[in-house]
């Protein structure tokens, strides 16, 4: 299959590409937080109240903190070489397993929030450009522009606000119903109900953007002088804005949703705070009040992962989408 | 014989602008029509009209398009995308962009077939890959599963053929089949069309602006200027002894058909002016170019008069060639 000989041939530039870069991602952090003032014997010092000059340099001395800069960046490359991100002075246990018990959460979150984006985006920007300069499309750019232009903490509380407080059908937050002891497809279903609000806070802005581009992406498309083929061929309208026009309007839909996936893990901080869902967004930003770097430079780390990784799928999926890409 | 296709003053209508206006002509079952004009003639936007494919914008306010029983103009959207692609076909003068370039040639092929004769995928893949051979693409088997991209501008205006002619339409529309092609591969591609033309029986619309393709492949041939029909004859009379004082500026400005004639011997001798010239012309639209205008002919657009068996002419002062020595009806 010459499809898979392509998808197989995009793949492998991006992994060797990945290490350079990770690499570099990790190098940057680590001085870049080192700019941040204090450490995380100061927070600690500070919560416990009264802490002398003694222990304070007890704290350092364990945590290696006392370390020059680059001996301290040495001992971390090492530990990574090793696959390990470190221990966590501050939640006193390994980071690989703080971030492991948090990363599912946010993963399904952004999954979620992210399908019902593309899906809701793409459906609504293909009404808008069939409707393009009509009332359906006037009043659908009217809502993209609310979505796009609210910050999602505002949508998250009046969500809530409506569907939890005044509506009582879903829950204000949490991850799942605490002591249920469900399982199988019950224990699904409740956490469905509680990805609902945080999934759509942080979908709304992407289902704004994604139903622009596609209008624009589709109106383009639709000049195009093998859609006049298709009608040509005698298929109905929507025969051929499923079949000919939305295919070529998807390519730069796809790459923007790749770019979205790491911006969507800052938008997961908000969300996940005023939701309390347990998730990476809210571990990073605790991270940084406690000056937990090892925490962070890890999460950091694995962010940036995550985008290589979702900026591969863009490439699988373009050079699955159009076949002139993999031709290079 | 009642005709295929028969156009009736047709009239195509923009907001500012009146692109085509009265146009008549009709088509005989297995005839090759030829349309010639250059290029706002409006030609294109009567192919696009026979096809119901105008833009949004274009309104056809009066005119009547008789195919068989049916009058295009007034079938509805389903009526006449059932008609679309299996009775009435058309292909376009870009091959580089006319076909979708994400999707495979076969099952762009395919996908006619599956629409008009409901066949399974696999039973339109396999007549995607006879039809593939038709029009004399080697190792079709092959090609069937290559993208656009994958092939030559001819090979492609040769897939468009295989698409238009999938499901045997009575009415093939060509719109400049060959503008966009090298000059060799033209006419392999025009031999193709004139083939399938006899072996299917189909009808062919030719659009064309080359006077070489109508001396070759048309059975008659109508001259546009300016949306209106000036001139139709049969190509011999055409070309023998053009009335029209356009048409005789056409033919004098057409290297191809003095076959002694190169480049050295003078320059082409051209038409004054251009079709631009003609909006908001109140009588002849062709008066501002013509080296043969008169006061007269500024008061009314020309009746088409028949001056001939076979023949029509759009100006009233017209008299054949062979009485007016042809270089005078050149201009300078």
């Amino acid at each position: 299959m010459p499809a898979l000989l392509r998808i197989g041939r995009t793949l492998r530039r991006t992994l060797l590409q990945a290490i350079p870069t990770i690499l570099g991602i990790v190098i940057l952090n680590f001085f870049l937080l080192q700019l941040a003032p204090g450490d995380a014997a100061d927070v600690m010092a500070g919560e416990a109240g009264s802490a002398t000059a003694e222990s304070m340099a007890a704290l350092r001395s364990r945590f290696g903190l006392d370390n020059p800069v680059l001996v301290q960046l040495g001992h971390y490359l090492n530990n990574l070489a090793h696959f390990s991100l470190g221990f966590s002075p501050r939640y006193g246990m390994p980071v690989a397993d703080l971030i492991a018990q948090r990363l599912p959460g946010t993963l399904t979150l952004m999954a979620t929030a992210l399908v019902i984006a593309i899906l809701l985006g793409v459906v609504l920007g293909s009404l808008m450009a069939t409707f393009a300069g009509r009332i359906p499309d006037r009043l659908l750019s009217i809502f993209s522009l609310l979505f796009y232009s609210i910050p999602s903490f505002w949508i998250g509380l009046m969500l809530i606000v409506f569907f939890s407080v005044k509506l009582g059908w879903l829950p204000s937050g949490g991850a799942g119903t605490i002591g249920s002891r469900l399982t199988g497809l019950p224990a699904i279903l409740d956490k469905a109900r509680y990805m609902v609000l945080p999934a759509t806070s942080l979908a709304l802005f992407y289902v704004a953007i994604y139903a622009r581009l596609t209008r624009a992406s589709m109106l383009e498309v639709k000049n195009q002088d093998f859609v006049r083929t298709a009608y040509a061929k005698g298929l109905t309208p929507f025969g051929v804005t499923a079949r000919h026009i939305l295919r070529n309007a998807l390519i730069p839909i796809t790459t923007m949703a790749g770019m979205h996936i790491g911006g969507m893990l800052g938008g997961a901080v908000v969300v996940e705070t005023v939701y309390s869902w347990p998730g990476l967004g809210r571990l990073a930003f605790e991270a940084v009040m406690g000056r937990d770097f090892t925490v962070l430079l890890g999460i950091l780390l694995l962010s940036s992962l995550l985008v290589i990784i979702a900026n591969a799928a863009v490439d699988i999926i373009h050079a699955w989408l159009d076949p002139r890409i993999g031709a290079r | 014989m009642a005709a295929l296709l028969q156009v009736d003053n047709l009239t195509i209508r923009f907001p500012r602008a009146e692109p085509v206006r009265n146009l008549s002509f009709e088509i005989n079952q297995g005839e090759t029509l030829a349309i010639v004009g250059e290029s706002g003639s409006g030609k294109s936007l009567t192919a696009l009209a026979l096809m119901q494919l105008l833009p949004r914008a274009a309104q056809i306010p009066n005119g009547r398009i008789a195919f068989g029983e049916q009058d295009l103009t007034k079938l509805n959207a389903r009526g006449m995308r059932q008609l679309r692609g299996r009775d009435i076909a058309m292909i376009f003068q870009e091959p580089m962009t006319s076909l979708n370039p994400v999707m495979t040639i076969g099952r762009q092929i395919a996908e006619v077939l599956k629409v008009h004769e409901k066949l399974s995928s696999k039973a339109a893949r396999e007549r995607a890959i006879e039809l593939l051979k038709l029009v004399r693409i080697p190792a079709p088997e092959k090609r069937v599963d290559d993208y656009p991209h994958q092939l030559s501008g001819g090979m492609r205006q040769r897939v468009m053929i295989a698409i238009a002619v999938a499901c045997k339409p009575k009415l093939l529309i060509a719109d400049e089949p060959t503008t966009a092609l090298d000059v060799t591969i033209q006419a392999q591609v025009l031999d193709l069309l004139d083939t399938l033309r006899r072996e299917l029986q189909m009808a062919v619309v030719l659009i064309t602006h080359d006077l070489g393709v109508v001396a070759q492949w048309a059975d008659k041939v109508v001259v546009m200027y300016a949306g209106r029909k000036v001139e139709q004859a049969l190509p011999d009379d055409l070309f023998n002894d053009p009335l029209h004082p356009y048409t005789r500026g056409l033919l004098a400005a057409s290297p191809r058909l003095k076959h002694d004639f190169h480049y050295r011997d003078g320059a082409l001798t051209e038409i004054p002016g251009s079709i631009v010239s003609a909006v908001g012309e109140t009588g002849c639209p062709f008066r501002p170019r013509c080296n043969q205008a008169r006061a007269s002919c500024g008061h009314h657009v020309p009746q088409l008069i028949v001056p001939a068996a076979d023949r029509l002419v759009a100006c009233p002062f017209t008299t054949s060639s062979k009485a007016v020595p042809h270089a005078a009806a050149l201009s300078h």
